[in-house]
């Protein structure tokens, strides 16, 4: 659940304030979750070094591969980061790396059931106020250029690709520390971490929320990841009612819910006033 | 007045498939003098700007900025150098108010370099650059979106984002298209005081009776080519400038 928030707070950073569509969730996820599971079976470093490694190390390397692509936009970049996490699983199990299509078992779990399901929660709210912060200073208006204009920022001096890179890495990380969380949670890491649904839900929550909010995909996660779960009574019907829910919301609630109520509470509070 | 060139173009080229859209052109920019570039639609004058600034590759052909190469460099060394420019296109940041459109270039290496990072607050700077280039006639304006300001005030807002960077010369790529008689009125005058302070301006214009009241040198370009240069009434008279450009309107 917070995996998902974590992912959709990333997506909403990159396409709202930076303009990348990224749909890399589930390559941040795979490498994020691939280094620390390598990192804690083959080195024997407990989970508290290896999620931080897992995260830095993750969101270097992520950056690092989908930096020849940066100079795409829109779509065209969403395309290109979205192969990854097709590509990487089959290079895993046509070499056989990591454990092939077994992956590693038998990762160090977490010690009791707070950092199990509470510290998760503390890194969502640390990461949602720190781009808050982010987008409002400096650095987050040159993004906001970049993504309305980045022909005018080129002339304005500043190097583009420098600062798309750093905001990439910045996702990136939150994406790879994700990844590392949720292999350590399972005690494994194999081929599925690179599953679609990493790149998928995020968009789905991102949509919901309400773009440009920040805090809009988080609530989004947190909404569409217990619906999916009471959805599991209906069997294989789950999918259509689950793309039901979805379809109706881009219909009659467009802007998601966050905005929506931003909008709702602005009448209000003048509502009162007049 | 010294004739130092502080921009010297040496024959650049650029072709768009088979289209020759800037070919073999060469001029100097002399310092603390207004340059203007006029020719029919097409005749690559804004490649020659995006030639230039670095934003299109050239073929051939090399840029010095006082007497350094800057032939190969990306268009924000270019600008960190001291060369800005305007687009023809106006590009704000729509979704930003006015002023802050402004904090973007105030954020560039070349600002922090010459201010020494102190520069103090930025939003105020902003807010003093745009009166610089006309908002002060309505105190609201700054603040408003750039997506819902005039023409007017974009094109202006295009010259305080050059101005923000505080370069030494400034490419304008037609900062009078789109204006009306009243407000290029205004405008002339701003640049004439750009001048004053010692910037140099390069024009693109379509605008001529306009153009002609400022520049001091003209340059026309036909088909990618440069066909002349020299004074406005010089060039007026080159029988080739009549035949490509001028021929109806003047004949």
């Amino acid at each position: 659940m917070s995996i998902f928030a974590l992912l959709a707070l990333a997506f909403d950073f990159l396409a709202e304030y930076v303009g990348i569509i990224c749909l890399g969730g589930a390559l941040f996820i795979g490498v994020g979750g691939y280094i620390a599971g390598v990192s804690n079976s083959w080195f024997g470093l407990s989970p508290a070094l290896t999620i931080p490694i897992a995260t830095l190390g993750g969101a270097f390397i992520s950056t690092l591969i989908l930096l020849p692509c940066l100079p795409l936009r829109g779509i065209y970049f969403a395309i290109i980061s979205l192969m990854y996490p097709l590509v990487l699983p089959r290079i895993i199990e046509a070499l056989k790396l990591f454990g092939g299509t077994d992956g590693i078992a038998g990762l160090t779990t977490f010690p009791n059931i707070w950092v199990d399901q509470y510290l998760i929660i503390a890194v969502v709210l640390i990461s949602l106020f720190a781009l808050r912060r982010l987008v409002s200073e400096d650095m987050g208006l040159v993004l906001h250029g970049i993504k309305d204009n980045d022909q005018a920022v080129r002339a304005s001096g500043i190097n583009i690709t420098w600062y798309k890179i750093q905001a990439l890495f910045i996702a990136a990380a939150i994406g790879c520390f994700a990844g590392a969380y949720l292999s350590h949670l399972y005690g494994w890491v194999g081929i599925s971490l690179f599953g679609l649904d990493f790149s998928i839900m995020p968009i789905a929550a991102f949509v919901l929320g309400g773009p440009g909010t920040l805090i809009g995909p988080v609530l989004g996660a947190f909404i569409l990841t217990p619906l999916s779960e009471m959805l599991r009574a209906f069997g294989a019907l789950r999918i259509v009612f689950y793309a039901l829910i979805l379809v109706g919301f881009i219909v009659f609630r467009p802007e998601g819910i966050m905005n929506y109520f931003q909008r709702k509470y602005h009448q209000f509070e003048r509502w009162i006033e007049v | 007045m010294s004739n130092e060139a502080i921009l010297q173009v040496r024959g650049v080229s650029k072709s768009f498939g088979g289209v020759k859209a800037v070919d073999n052109v060469s001029f100097d920019l002399v310092k603390g003098k207004i340059l203007g570039i006029i020719g029919p639609n097409g005749s690559g004058k804004t490649t020659l700007v995006n030639l230039i600034t670095g934003f299109v590759k050239k073929e051939s052909g090399e840029v010095f900025f006082k007497g350094k190469n800057i032939t190969n460099l990306p268009p924000h060394k270019i600008a960190n150098l001291g060369v800005a420019r305007t687009f023809q296109i106006t590009r704000p940041y729509y979704s930003l108010p006015a002023f802050k459109n402004l904090i973007v270039p105030l954020y560039s290496p070349r600002v922090k370099q010459t201010t020494g990072g102190r520069l103090g607050d930025r939003d105020a700077v902003a807010i003093d650059l745009l009166e610089e280039v006309g908002f002060e006639r309505d105190a609201r304006v700054p603040y408003k979106l750039a997506s819902t300001l005039p023409l007017g005030y974009l094109k202006r807002l295009e010259l305080s984002r050059c101005l923000a960077l505080r370069p030494e010369v400034i490419i304008c790529d037609e900062v009078f298209s789109g204006l009306s008689m009243a407000e290029i009125a205004t405008m002339i005058p701003l640049m004439e005081k750009l001048q004053i302070e010692g910037i140099t301006l390069m024009m693109v214009e379509h605008r001529l009776r306009e153009l002609f009241q400022l520049v001091d040198r003209v340059m026309v370009m036909n088909f990618g080519e440069k066909i002349a240069e020299g004074t406005p009434e010089e060039v007026m008279e080159t029988k080739e400038v009549k035949e490509a450009y001028l021929g109806t309107e003047a004949g």
